[in-house]
């Protein structure tokens, strides 16, 4: 018989304000096995502690029940708290009667109630709670981080300045991600690659760095300090390690008609291409949609003018399986599509463009080498305007568009604007939006500057529709502070599309077993207190995977992602824990179903002799659980049809037992 | 009426006696009636050809036996399997419940079995005799003269709705393979998820209050195999032979059902053994058309090493919130 004893906690006035705590720690007095019973202010406090502390040596208690906030917040504490104390600290059980009581009800009788429910259904459980010793598991001293933007390279740089090795897995065949693309950084103005190319050098001369281009997580298994992952290297068609990077190749393709991605298909490449001049690895890629030789067989140019010898049209998809202690998703965003909006005419006119696409039209590396031209006729743009969340900030309801504000997009259209003003001055410019949101350090002065010294025309209002008339862009929109309807005959229009995960970062999930949100956005493992953890542990979020950030955000959780990395890598064992599946050989009937639906590869099979009542001996093969790896999900226990395996700490019997509890 | 003889299967099993391929036969033999046809094991030859037999009431599912049997020796059990008993024979393989190696299986092939209860209701009562006569059947009777009624009338739902006359496993075949059936035995199925949610638990109740708890489902069925059945157990609160509350209507056919989702063939035994003729198929095949549907076409069985979807996991996996939701409209 255990001797228990239960702990109420005040919480202050959070839950004494709804649950009367001394009709609680009165009703659990009388539960079986309860031996000792009280309510506390502050029980995580120090002086609460001691409470719990001095109860246990007191009265010998075997098992204690802590009614206070949720398990995510202070279980941890109790259990260290019963530790100290010589209690073994999965003899604790934790009744949450603040989210699910006090916060939830109204009124005290109500909320009293079920507290008490709660705290017999804990006591139950601890009734049956048997002590339990956590293994431990080695750390592989190695990163990943998947994306190769500003996030991925940020995060992998400040990793590998630790010590530690790290690989970068990208899809594209360069790292710098959207970055890459920008023309000017808000808001210093800074130009992007001047700060992002040195960033990518560094990351391709780092010894602890390897970058995997062209390349994608193909299998997750494993589980923290000890991830197995298969990464998917695309045949390229160009040995990496030969390739100068010359260019000659992407000079001589003859195949000229290939949309250039990396301009958003506003100019074309070469079949073979390298994205753009700072690419890292500065390597060739051939596009094998679109190349001649590997669709006909006929052609062979860039082979022949290779001086180097790398072109190789035989390479084939190569698979490389590692190791991993961390990993780490930054696998960023895109401008969702406009294929719906069709009020802006996105799909009519080449005129109306999104922000990326003006970006890569005002950047010296892009179709128009930096001269901000109309698509269209490639003539000047005299009027040009700009329209704010478009898809982002939608209603709910709304089967188009985003329900969250993208973040970035006032201020990089307060940059477009500015920049066009300033360098074309002739040129009027409009911002149509619906709340102008500059929260951020210098972000506001830079939006007035905008407003007071270039004088942009910022219109509080929504744009309804654009049309195409004749070489001129129709806006009709509103301005709600005059209340008057607006018509502007304009050259160019600009969308602020919002921005949407990654579509590669749900698979990525899954297979992470990371979660997300219903935007698939990843999620953090707290909102407030662990923003750069997923609740998968292990599993590091770094960049707008996580939500939508502008760039120095993006950096600043880079690098408090890293430094969560570090922090793991840094230990050489992990403690594990104890509340893993255990298999009760004599009901296992080898079926194996938990083998197979293990997640972790946690269950094999050995061969036991087994003593027959006749004396006989028989040998039987029955499931085997490896503490190290099993990670305590409990799906084996699920789809043992014997109900063999059980859950330590979770045990069914345990279960049913608060089941029964709360019924009775 | 069956299109290999008994004869044919007798002289196999004393060949196969004699020459030591195997040391047993796992076949069948005349119960207290002549329709009670019952499992049995032969050791000898003389036993093989006084009392093995084989009609249209053969419909006893070998392939559980097989874990009791290839415990008892290191040498081969001689087992007949129907086409549906080598789904079950291959499942059972995938679970690792018996040893392959000691086995020596014979695919027959089969012709659909005679429901009992359907020929007792066209013969009536004090059935003395059946003959197999071409396409028919010929019934005589204590009290009346003798009938003559179609096999294909007389035959078992599961056979009627039979969905492969294909062996997936076998060591040696006799006669010629069948194919793969398009069956239509998910259209019972249909009909009830048709019902609104009163009606259906109005049939199950009606249907699931006749249970004696006798366990004959449980005891014949090739997917409950546990060394230990929950049910057994008498601390579960849930191991009685007898009924004694609702349980039996409310949850232990469900339970059960729940038990062996994923890993049920629809060999249809659990139906066959029932003295009190619970449609209990109906339940499983309700796990099986929806496995189906949420993880595509999956027969239990169809390979040996299969990994079936409920022990399965791909990124492709239905998102348990759409199951939820595509589960509520099939059943709206």
């Amino acid at each position: 018989m255990q001797r228990i004893g239960v702990f109420v906690c005040w919480c202050g006035s959070n839950i004494a304000g709804t649950v009367d705590v001394q009709a609680v720690s009165d009703a659990l007095q009388n539960e079986p096995g309860v031996v000792f019973s009280t309510n506390y202010q502050y029980m995580c406090s120090q002086a609460g502690q001691d409470i719990i502390k001095n109860a246990i040596a007191e009265h010998k208690l075997t098992g204690i029940v802590v009614c206070s906030c949720s398990p995510r917040m202070h279980e941890a504490t109790f259990r260290k708290t019963a530790a100290a104390a010589g209690l073994n600290p999965y003899m604790v059980e934790i009744a949450n009667i603040r989210e699910q009581c006090s916060w939830v009800h109204k009124d005290m009788p109500t909320g009293t109630e079920k507290a008490i429910i709660l705290g017999k259904a804990a006591v139950a459980k601890v009734n049956l709670n048997a002590p339990l010793k956590p293994g431990e598991s080695p750390v592989t001293k190695r990163a990943l981080v998947i994306g190769g933007g500003i996030a991925g390279i940020q995060t992998a740089l400040d990793i590998a300045e630790a010590g530690f090795p790290v690989d970068i897995v990208e899809k594209k065949p360069t790292i710098g991600g959207k970055m890459a693309q920008l023309d000017k950084t808000f808001p210093t103005l800074d130009c992007a690659a001047c700060i992002l190319t040195p960033k990518m050098v560094d990351v391709a001369q780092n010894e602890n760095i390897r970058i995997f281009s062209y390349s994608e997580v193909e299998e997750v298994g494993g589980f923290v300090g000890n991830f197995d992952v298969k990464i998917r290297k695309k045949a390229r068609f160009v040995n990496e390690d030969i390739c100068t990077g010359c260019g000659i190749c992407t000079e001589k393709c003859p195949q000229k008609k290939v949309p250039n991605e990396f301009n958003l298909g506003m100019d074309n490449r070469r079949a073979i291409y390298i994205p753009f001049a700072q690419a890292v690895p500065k390597v060739a890629t051939i596009d094998a949609d679109y190349c001649t030789m590997l669709k006909t067989g006929k052609c062979g140019v860039c082979s022949k003018v290779c001086t180097a010898g790398a072109i190789d049209y035989t390479q084939k998809d190569e698979i490389i399986e590692e190791k991993y202690g961390a990993i780490v998703a930054a696998t960023g965003f895109n401008p969702i599509s406009m294929d719906k909006f069709d009020e802006y005419a996105y799909n009519q006119s080449k005129d109306v463009i999104t922000s990326l696409e003006f970006e890569r039209l005002t950047n010296a590396a892009g179709p128009s080498a930096g001269k901000l031209v109309r698509p269209s006729d490639g003539k000047h743009p005299h009027t040009i305007v700009f329209v704010q969340c478009v898809g982002s900030r939608c209603a709910a309801c709304a089967e188009k568009g985003k329900e969250y504000c993208s973040k970035i997009c006032c201020m990089y259209t307060a940059k477009h604007a500015m920049l066009t003003r300033d360098k074309y001055p002739d040129t009027d410019v409009y911002v149509f939006y619906i709340d102008v949101r500059t929260p951020g350090k210098a972000f506001d002065e830079f939006y007035r500057r905008a407003v007071e010294e270039y004088g942009v025309h910022y219109i509080k209002g929504m744009v309804g529709k654009v049309s195409p008339e004749g070489d001129k862009l129709m806006v009709q929109a509103s301005d709600l502070l005059a209340n008057k309807q607006l018509h502007i005959e304009a050259d160019l229009v600009v969308l602020a599309a919002a921005i949407e995960p990654d579509k590669s970062a749900r698979p990525l999930a899954t297979q992470l077993t990371a979660s997300m949100d219903t935007n698939d956005f990843f999620t953090e493992a707290h909102p407030k207190l662990r923003p750069v953890e997923s609740p998968t542990a292990g599993v590091f979020l770094s960049g707008t995977c996580q939500g939508p950030k502008d760039i120095p955000e993006t950096v600043s959780q880079a690098s408090a992602a890293a430094a969560k990395v570090i922090g793991l890598l840094a230990k050489d064992k992990l403690t594990g824990n104890p509340c893993v599946a255990a298999s009760d050989e004599l009901m296992c009937n080898v079926c194996s179903s938990c083998e197979r639906v293990c997640p972790y590869g946690a269950i094999t099979y050995v061969d036991k002799e087994f003593r027959m009542p006749d004396r006989t001996t028989r040998v039987r093969r029955v499931a085997s659980v490896n503490e190290a790896v099993c990670q305590g999900c409990g799906a084996c226990t699920v789809a043992c049809p014997s109900g063999a395996m059980d859950l330590k700490g979770f045990a069914t019997k345990q279960i049913i037992a608060e089941v029964d509890a709360i019924c009775r | 009426m069956q299109k290999v003889t008994c004869d044919t299967l007798v002289a196999k099993a004393c060949e196969l006696l004699e020459n030591g391929t195997v040391d047993r036969v796992l076949g069948w033999k005349n119960g207290e009636f002549v329709y009670d046809v019952t499992p049995a094991l032969f050791t000898t030859v003389d036993d093989i050809k006084s009392e093995f037999v084989f009609n249209d009431f053969c419909g006893a599912n070998f392939s559980k036996y097989l874990i009791e049997e290839t415990r008892k020796t290191e040498s081969k059990v001689l087992v007949f399997l129907k086409p549906c008993d080598t789904y079950s024979f291959n499942q059972l393989l995938t679970e690792h419940r018996f040893d392959r190696e000691k086995v020596y299986a014979l695919g027959i092939p089969c012709e659909g079995m005679a429901d009992i209860t359907k020929v007792k209701a066209a013969a009536g009562d004090g059935i003395t005799a059946i003959k197999a006569e071409g396409e028919n059947l010929v019934i005589s009777t204590l009290y009346d003269e003798d009938k003559t009624v179609a096999c294909a009338d007389m035959l078992a739902e599961r056979c009627m709705v039979c969905k492969s006359k294909k062996h997936v496993a076998y060591d040696e075949l006799l006669g010629e393979d069948g194919d793969v059936i398009d069956s239509n035995r998910f259209d019972e199925v249909e009909k009830l998820e048709a019902m609104t949610e009163d009606e259906r638990f109005a049939f199950w109740q009606n249907e699931l209050s006749r249970c004696i708890r006798c366990n004959a489902c449980r005891d014949v069925c090739p997917a409950c195999t546990c060394e230990k059945c929950v049910f057994d157990n008498p601390e579960s609160s849930v191991a009685n032979k007898a009924i004694s509350d609702s349980f039996e209507e409310k949850m232990f056919h469900i339970i059960r059902a729940f038990h062996v989702a994923g890993r049920c063939t629809d060999c249809g035994e659990c139906s066959r053994v029932c003295p009190q003729n619970i449609p209990l198929h109906l339940l499983n095949r309700k796990f099986i058309k929806d496995i189906n549907s949420f993880y595509g076409e999956y027969q239990a069985g169809a390979e040996a090493g299969s990994r079936a979807p409920l022990v399965d996991y791909t990124t492709e996996d239905i998102e348990p919130t759409d199951a939820v939701l595509k589960g509520a409209s099939d059943n709206a």
